[in-house]
Order: structure tokens, then sequence, then C-alpha cells
């Protein structure tokens, strides 16, 4: 007797294999064959109420967990749903499974009903993605799948899956081995590129430890701590490295950026070595491109060969995995170090003080009203190092990685290269699925709220208590500010006006969630204390804030980094600096 | 910027013509022309490439190129290390008395022609690009009514295939990702 299943039998059995344990999505019609063997599977899954919330909540879901994350949806829309969350996990390396039904084999072309091309509308934006007409070739799909968005540079891999195949009989047969021809990721670095790595350490005056998300993507932090504390060098974690290295070591300047601190913005402008770790020269960082870091030398450690030379040249370039890069590098430095290690008392003096005369800081609006800033940093100190926090789009996601504490990896959420607001409140809810043990916060603006908060049901019904704070100023605070110093404060359709309507705390408690309120300054540790200690149902909290609280430092978008501000009109004081 | 021709290797799979041309687009790469067609190998197709573009975008290039699941392998085809051919049919209005020279014409380029009627001649010819354009300006004075031209094709000199190099060597190391000439491999 063979193993005859049908097609969508067979995929159940592949995500099986594949070692999937959750998923999430919503049935529809041409997905429908394979909802009927996951009622039987082993494998969760949790029903959301929209797909792009299915999307996301398999990026939260991967980014706390490491593993590939999974969501399913039906043809046509469905599949349109998750064009944003596929998008946003290709844009931030998230490693993603996406399994979408298609029309009957037959149909497909025909713009037969809910037909949508998912395959040519996601060929941009995924890793790899397939269409399957063959039941005979899902278990094979399936399996390249998982393999394709969990290795080398993560990303996104959508299969595509015609209905017709999942309901005819195959024979399931999960294969032993993964044959693709053109794709075969290089893990370890070439010997020279960290043997020229380290001579160039060596005589480096000015380093800097350029450390992006591929660190984290990596686990390679512990790698990380020894590389930085062997070479002395000032440290900087962009957006999607916040929590590969403490926020709390002495090495550590902060993120750079567009909204980094002083310390780390300089210290990559002035300095004359970027040991570049999983980081790609985002414009977010680099500010004015022929502007940045013009006498440093790179050395660009990065497992994707197309991230070398991308937008800066690398004088070295490390192609591999980051961690086996730097478990490479530190005995190469050792021995350089022996010869010769460069002194760093000046380039510290330098870089220390900027870090002491500007850390990043906030006031307390003068009208009484409460500082957003202070109502984040709050949950932070009182949350603690090993909650996990995520962030939707706008100036609380700046403000969560300027004023949360990270020490670890995978703590700090948020959609940085996409900039996807809505992201906060379904990756929290995957994310809390892979923890359920963790604290987890979404640190969400109203506006952002305002467009995925339906997840909040999913979470409700389904025991995911996680806990979303609206950093309400009735705002796109963003936008706002841009409108503030860009617009001549001319807010052309900013305004939610959503500490009127809708009533957030009503809101969440009809989506069977605890909803909180919190005005006041005084009231915010009693506030969050409280909803800490709610553990059996989401929590939402209203935290209503100063409308006009501003985002600092800034490096205008397409300005130098030379040119940043630590408030409005407001340039560092270089002239007491001798850089 | 200088013109470079790329060969590049890939599964012949539905959708792999939309995914080069996809990447091309959203990466703002202009392609002069691209040639695509089945290899020695039935689940191996064969894309000639070319572009104008300097050095070190021409890396870039590659480099994403070779990030498509379905390409198997990359190589330059340089002009003193390959043959390069493009083939062309023109249709001209050569009158009964032209045709002679117009004859004339194509038997120098090694071209042939190929139909005739009383209003046109069709020519038929393949060569190196320059032949191709000089021909092709020979014929304007009969006037052109009507051309079509393939895209380049190379194929490297001597006895080495760019299958050979690309796919016996299963799990090799890209060499040098920084180097335009390097071979990409898997």
């Amino acid at each position: 007797m063979s193993n005859q299943v049908t097609g969508a039998q067979s995929l159940v059995k592949s995500l099986e294999h594949a070692g999937v344990d959750v998923m999430f999505g919503i049935p529809g019609g041409a997905i429908l064959p394979a909802y009927d063997p996951i009622y039987d599977s082993k494998i969760r899954h949790i029903l959301v109420r929209h797909e792009q919330g299915a999307g996301h909540a398999a990026t939260g879901y991967a980014q706390v967990t490491g593993r590939v994350g999974v969501c399913i949806a039906t043809s046509g829309p469905g599949a349109t749903n998750l064009v944003t969350p596929i998008a946003d996990a290709a844009m931030d390396s998230v490693p993603m499974v996406a399994i979408t039904g298609q029309v009957p084999s037959a149909a497909i072309g025909t713009d037969a009903f809910q037909e949508a091309d998912i395959r040519g509308i996601t060929m941009p934006i995924t890793k790899h993605n397939f269409l399957i007409t063959n039941p005979d070739h899902i278990a094979g799909a399936i399996a390249e799948a998982f393999h394709i968005a969990g290795t080398g540079r993560p990303g996104p891999v959508l299969v595509d899956i015609a209905k017709d195949a999942l309901q005819k009989m195959t024979d399931f047969k999960w294969p032993t081995k993964i044959n693709l021809a053109g794709y075969n990721p290089k893990t370890k670095p070439a010997s020279q590129a960290i043997r020229d790595a380290a001579a160039l350490i060596a005589q480096s005056k000015k380093p800097v430890l350029y450390v992006g998300g591929g660190v984290i993507k990596a686990n390679a932090s512990k790698q990380l701590l020894q590389l930085a504390e062997l070479t002395g060098a000032p440290v900087v974690t962009t957006l999607m490295a916040r929590g590969a290295f403490p926020d709390s070591h002495s090495l550590h300047l902060g993120m750079p950026g567009m909204h980094g601190t002083v310390a780390a913005v300089t210290a990559l402008q002035k300095s004359d070595l970027l040991i570049t770790l999983g980081a790609r020269f985002d414009d977010r960082v680099t500010g004015k491109l022929s502007t940045f870091a013009v006498n440093a030398k790179i050395i660009h450690a990065d497992i994707d060969p197309a991230e070398i030379g991308k937008n800066r040249f690398a004088d070295v370039a490390i192609i591999g995995d980051v961690g086996e890069a730097m478990t490479a590098l530190i005995p190469a430095l050792e021995a350089e170090f022996k010869k010769s290690k460069p002194d760093l008392t000046q380039w510290w003096n330098q870089m220390g003080s900027l870090r002491s005369k500007y850390p990043v800081g906030y006031d307390h609006p003068a009208d009484g009203s409460v500082s957003p800033q202070y109502v984040i940093e709050r949950i932070g100190a009182i949350s603690g190092p090993d909650a996990v926090y995520v962030a939707g789009v706008g100036q609380h996601q700046m403000w969560a990685s300027q004023f949360v504490k990270y020490e670890k990896p995978r703590t700090w959420l948020n959609s940085g290269g996409a900039g996807t607001m809505g992201y906060a409140v379904p990756a929290a809810m995957g994310a809390k699925v892979g923890l359920p043990d963790a604290t987890v916060w979404a640190i969400d603006g109203d506006g952002c709220f305002q467009m995925t908060n339906q997840e909040l049901v999913t979470c409700a019904l389904n025991n995911i208590p996680i806990k979303v704070a609206i950093i309400n100023n009735e705002s796109l605070g963003m936008v706002r500010q841009w409108q503030t110093l860009f617009y001549n404060s001319r807010y052309s359709n900013t305004s939610l006006e959503s500490k009127r309507i809708p009533d957030f705390v009503k809101l969440a408690d009809a989506m069977g969630c605890v909803g909180l309120r919190c005005d006041t300054t005084g009231d915010v540790d009693k506030v969050i204390k409280e909803a800490m200690a709610i553990n059996d149902q989401p929590v939402v909290v209203d935290f209503s804030v100063f409308r006009d609280a501003m985002v600092w430092p800034m490096v205008a978008a397409g300005t130098s980094n030379d040119d940043i501000m630590v408030a409005r009109e407001t340039a560092p004081d270089w002239d007491s600096q001798e850089l | 910027m200088a013109t470079h021709t790329l060969s590049v290797l890939v599964e012949n799979s539905p959708g792999v013509l939309a995914r080069v041309a996809s990447l091309f687009s959203r990466r703002g790469y202009n392609i002069d022309s691209l040639a695509v067609g089945p290899t020695e190998n039935s689940e191996i197709s064969r894309m000639t490439i070319v572009l104008n573009l300097d050095g070190h975008a021409l890396d870039q290039v590659i480099a994403q190129l070779f990030k498509l699941i379905n390409v198997i392998g990359i190589s330059e085809m340089t002009d003193t290390d390959s043959i390069k051919r493009e083939a062309l049919l023109v249709k001209i209005k050569a009158k009964p008395s032209e045709r002679e020279k117009v004859a004339a014409v194509v038997a120098k380029y090694n071209g042939v022609i190929v139909d005739e009627s009383d209003a046109s001649l069709t020519i038929e010819a393949t060569g190196p690009s320059t032949d191709i354009e000089a021909l092709l300006k020979s014929l304007e004075q009969f006037g052109i009514k009507e051309l079509v031209q393939s895209g380049l094709i190379a194929l490297e000199r001597g006895g080495v295939t760019l299958a050979d190099r690309t796919l016996s060597t299963s799990g090799v190391a890209i060499s040098d990702p920084n180097s335009a000439t390097a071979d990409y491999q898997n």
C-alpha cells in the first residue's frame, strides 16, 4: 500500500514534516481543500480576522523564535491581502512561508472568480515563489520553500497551489534531499577576507562596529560581544539590530541614522573604518550617501553578495554567515593585536564626550500633558529586558527604539525597511504565540492601531494575551512632525481626532480585551503595572499624550549626517568638540 | 559606460523570463538586447543579455541576477574569448534595376536573399553586430521597408562550456563577487 493521499493532505503532511507548529490564516474557496486535513492536524491554526494580520503574525513569530513563520490564505483577495506583509518580510529579511490557494489549473488565466496572479504579483517581493498545479509537486515545493526561506539571507517564499492539485490524489513522499542547482548560499567566509579585515582593524584609529539586523538573524550576539570587547571599538546598532548588543554596555553608542544618537551618527561620520556586520547601508542610516563616512574604509560582512557594493564600496568583503565571520575574525585579530594594537583613547575621548553630552532625551510638555517618550520609557523600565517590544511605524517606533533599553536579541520587533503602519498588533500576536511565557508589548500609534486592531479579537479568542500601548497623540505624528518642520505647519490630513473617536477603551472591551486609560503623568506607572498584572486577557491602554512632541535627534531626509539636529534649529555644539 | 554581454544559464521553468525581466525593471537596469533559447540540456535555458553600464553596476547586476533561485550560472562573454553573433531579416524595396547591386552587397556580408516579390527583397544575414550594422547601412540606399533583429547570442571559444563550469561544481563558492569577470557558480 502506497502513501496515496490528496494534494491537500500532502500539503499538511509536508508542513508537519517541515516542523511547523503554528500557522496563521483564513480559509476561502480555493484553499478550502487544505482546511479539511488542517482540521485533523496537530499544527495549531490560528484563525485571524484579516490576511494581513496572518502575514505580520507569521513575521512576529519568526522574529522572536528564529523559525520560519507560516501564513495561509485563499486565492484572489486572500492572497493579495498578504502582499503587504510579504513585502515587509522581504525588506526585513524575515523567514516566512506563505501558502495560497489558486483557482483550478484549468481556470488559471481566464479571469476566474477570485483569481489573481499572486506568483506574478509577488515575484519582486519574495525570495522565491512557486505555482503548483500538480499534486506530485506539493511536498517538494514545501520542502524547498522552507529551505529557501530559512537559509542564507532569510526571506519570504510563497507557494501558490491550484485547487485541483489539492483535490487530486498523489503519493506523499517527503524529500530527503533538496536539490536546487541555483541556490547554495555560502556561509563560510573566505580566509583571505578575514585576514584582510583583521589587518585593517589592527591599523584603525577610529573604528566603529556598524551592526545590522543580520547579526540577530545569525544568532551572533555572543560573537559580537566578544569581537567588540576584543577591539574596544564603539558599537552602533541599527533599527533592525536593537538588542543585538546590550544597551547597557560601555562600548555602545546607540542607534545611528535619521533619528539616531549624536554619538552614533557622528562615530560613523568620523570613523576611519566601518566594520559592517549584517547591515546594508540603508538610506535612513547613511543620510546623503555621498557625504556618508567619507574618510572610512569599509569592511562589509554579509551573507548576501548583492549587498556588497550596492550602496557603498567595500574595501574588504566578507561573504558568509556573519556569526561565522566574527568567529573567524576573532583569532585573526588576536594574532594581529599581538603585533600591534591601536590606541583608541583619543577616539573614545571624542565619542564618549558626545555620548554624555547628547544622550537621547525629551522635555515634559509645558502644558502638563503626558510626554509620549516618558510613557514608552516607563513601559520599558517596568517590563524589563526580558519582555518583547513590538512597534508600529512612526514617532512611537523611534521613541520605542530610543527609550526602551534592549539587552537581548529578538526582544525588539518593528517594520524597519518597509515601514508598514499596522505592523504592531498582528506582529505582537505572532510574537506572543512564539514566546507564550514572555510579556509582549505592542507599542503602537493611534494611527497604526486603527489599521490592524481587528486582530485583538483573534488574540482574545485564542488566549494570546498581548499588551497594547496606544501612544495616542490623535495624529499621524511623524507626518505631522514633517509638516511642522518642512511644510510650514500646514497639517494637511494628519489629524485623526482619536482622542474623541473611537473610544479605544470601549473598542478594547468590545473585542474581548481589557481597556485602560491614562491621561496624566502621575498615573503612567500605575496603569502600566495594572496592565502588567493582567495575563489572561489582552490589554489595551490608551495613553493620551502631548500632540506636538517630536522625535530628536533628526537628520532630515536627503541631507548629510553632518547636519544632524539635536532639536529644532539646534545643531550640536561642534565647536567645543575636537573631531 | 561600456557594453557587456552576460550569458546566463537558467532553469527551464515557467516564469523565469518574467523573474529576470522583473529584476531588471525594478532595479532600473536597461537591457540592450535579450535572447533566450533552449540548450543541449532540456532542463536548462540560456539567456544572452547585453547591457550598457559601468563595471561597478555590472557587479551589482550579476549579484542580483544570481540571487534568483532559477539562475544557475552567469558568465561575462568578452570580445576576445567568445564568439558573438546576431541574426537579421530585412525587407527592402529594391527596384528590379537595383537587384544586381543588392546581391553584391548581400554577398559581401555572407547574407542570402530569401524572398523576392515585385515590390521587395528579403535578406537574411548572421554575423557579429558590427557586420550586421554595416550591412544595414549599405542597404539603406535601397530603402528599408521592415527589419527584425535577434538579440545577440554568444559562446565561449575553446573546449570549456559554461555548463561545465557552473553545473559540475555544485557547492563551489563564489570566488570574487567584486570582480566583474568572476564567474558566478553554485
